[in-house]
């Protein structure tokens, strides 16, 4: 338990200051803008978006910036944001069949309708450090062809028109909210994948690998991926149809995984989902690997893994909840630490006496008899309070 | 191949004005120089919707995550029907102005100059910048070659 402490205004504040003069830098140089951050630093922007859970590239923009460019601290920042704003609608689900595609990438056909495009891709770049960066080089205009994209079908339809991969379809099953009702375990996929979408990419990403080492091997191949912009829907009580409020950018990775069936079923091609704001691709990739991974029990597999598990797996992914825990340890926890070092100091008091006849409950030795002697358990629920929001 | 002469129903100017920048909107809007004032009645303000995603991209609905928007209500001076705006972001003046545009829209005379000269170029100048990604896209299409083995 970390107690209240008072205090320490005039060193916070300075702290503060000194924090803002270190983000800003050497002033002989340009400031950097939040629309600056917003274009050039576009991936991690998208991070950001993604992990906090909001789309607005501005805001996660501002975020970075002052969060000097630490993610976790950023994604903090706007999840705190959105805690402010009341929701007014909820989208319809998005048709990502209707994206607007700049990259589309098939890993288990090559010849596909509408090809397979590449987009702005780091793929078979060399990874080599690029000096010409450092030098303010000019940079030239993407090319263009003649004739636009073809309409890319999703991929997976073709497998779905033979039978040969579990078919997806819509029940009209309102989803559950992490963010009105907190999950309660066992959760449904539609929690699972919310949950997943807002988890940080680092995580999901280890788990994945774990899954592809041998911890819950699911045989992956990436059916489609597909990233571009799409529009989004509202329903409002003032039109009859759905009204377009805009444009986002979002990642998605349909997995195609080895087979289920049963008795009844013949057997299919299972999936796993990924979805994400902004371009994701590497997060999108991890989630469809460790939402398939989740399903074992729903598909009859041993639950082996840790992977495998929703609660180790969904419980551990945010990094606001998983950052806000580890770091309210820098706290004071000056009364429970003292309370540990007079715990310590009885059992060294009892540890250096001879042994009696009456007390050999393997150091079980207590002289008052008010305190459990054991150390107790490094267990969340000792804490009476959490950091996080 | 553009119907941007034909009337557009409300749903069809607000998605289009949804996709035009704010800027570009208040270029429009100026241009079009329609005698009117206006108030608001709701907002503009922002809050946010919740995007939901589907499972498999077909499947049941799930929550992503949300996104910023804003929405205002507007009213003519003459007390004509209201006008609503909604767009995504926290532009509140880019929601006014739809807001303003579906006003206005509910006079047929204005309408029709608003379709003609506000919502045609819009429309034009989407398609052309939408085609212009297109064409982008499509030169990072690869080309398999089979490889031809030595005789």
């Amino acid at each position: 338990m970390y107690v209240a402490v008072k205090g320490g205004e005039q060193a916070i504040a300075n702290a503060h200051r000194w924090l803002a003069d270190r983000r800003r830098g050497d002033r002989d140089r340009d400031e950097l803008s939040v629309a600056q951050l917003a274009d050039q630093m576009n991936l991690a922007v998208d991070r950001v978006m993604a992990e906090a859970s909001l789309f607005d590239p501005e805001l996660a923009a501002l975020a970075l910036k002052q969060a000097s460019g630490d993610l976790v601290e950023a994604v903090f920042l706007l999840r705190a944001y959105r805690t402010t704003l009341p929701r007014l609608a909820e989208t319809l689900p998005l048709d990502t069949g209707a994206i607007r595609l700049e990259r589309r990438v098939s890993a288990t056909y090559k010849d596909v309708p509408g090809g397979q495009v590449l987009g702005p891709t780091y793929d078979y770049t060399h990874r080599l450090l690029d000096f010409l960066q450092l030098a303010d080089g000019e940079v030239p205009a993407p090319a263009r062809t003649e004739q636009a994209l073809e309409a890319c079908p999703p991929i997976l339809d073709q497998l779905d028109a033979e039978g040969l991969i579990e078919r997806e379809t819509d029940d009209g099953a309102a989803p559950y909210d992490i963010t009105r009702d907190p999950p309660d375990f066992p959760v449904d996929r539609a929690t699972r994948l919310q949950m997943l979408a807002r988890g940080d990419e680092g995580y999901l990403l280890a788990l994945s690998y774990s899954t592809q080492r041998g911890y819950g091997r699911n045989h992956p191949f990436a059916g489609e991926i597909r990233i571009g912009m799409l529009e989004v829907e509202i329903a409002v009580e003032e039109c009859d149809a759905p009204v377009c409020i805009g444009e986002i950018a979002v990642s998605e990775c349909q997995m195609i995984n080895q087979f289920a069936g049963s008795r009844e079923l013949a057997p299919q091609f299972t999936r796993g989902y990924g979805l994400a704001f902004g371009r994701n691709e590497r997060k999108t990739m991890a989630m469809a690997l460790v939402d398939r991974a989740l399903r074992a029990e729903e598909l009859g597999e041993p639950v082996a893994s840790p992977a495998q598990q929703p609660e180790f797996v969904l419980a551990h992914a945010d990094s606001v909840e998983a950052a806000g825990f580890v770091s309210h340890l820098k706290l004071p926890h000056y009364v429970d630490f003292q309370s540990e070092l007079e715990l310590l100091r009885r059992l060294r008091r009892a540890h250096a006496q001879p042994p009696t006849d009456d007390a050999e409950g393997g150091g079980q030795a207590t002289d008052d008899g008010s305190k459990e002697p054991a150390p107790a358990a490094p267990q969340a629920s000792r804490e009476t309070e959490q950091v996080a929001p | 191949m553009n119907q941007t002469h034909l009337p557009q129903t409300p749903t069809q100017r607000q998605r289009l004005l949804a996709l035009t920048s704010r800027e570009r909107l208040e270029e429009g809007w100026a241009e079009l120089a329609l005698p009117v004032d206006h108030r608001c009645v709701r907002g503009p303000e922002t809050g946010m919707a919740m995007v939901r995603g589907r499972m498999g991209g077909t499947g049941n609905a799930f929550n992503l995550g949300e996104m910023t928007l804003s929405r205002a209500s507007v009213v003519l001076d003459d007390g004509a029907p209201l006008g609503h705006g909604w767009v995504a972001g926290r532009d509140h003046r880019h929601a006014e102005l739809i807001a303003l545009v579906d006003a206005c829209a509910h006079r047929p005379e204005w309408a029709e100059r608003i379709d003609a000269e506000l919502m045609g170029p819009l429309a034009r100048e989407l398609d052309a910048a939408r085609e212009q990604d297109s064409r982008t896209a499509a030169a990072t299409r690869v080309d398999f070659f089979t490889m031809v083995r030595g005789e």
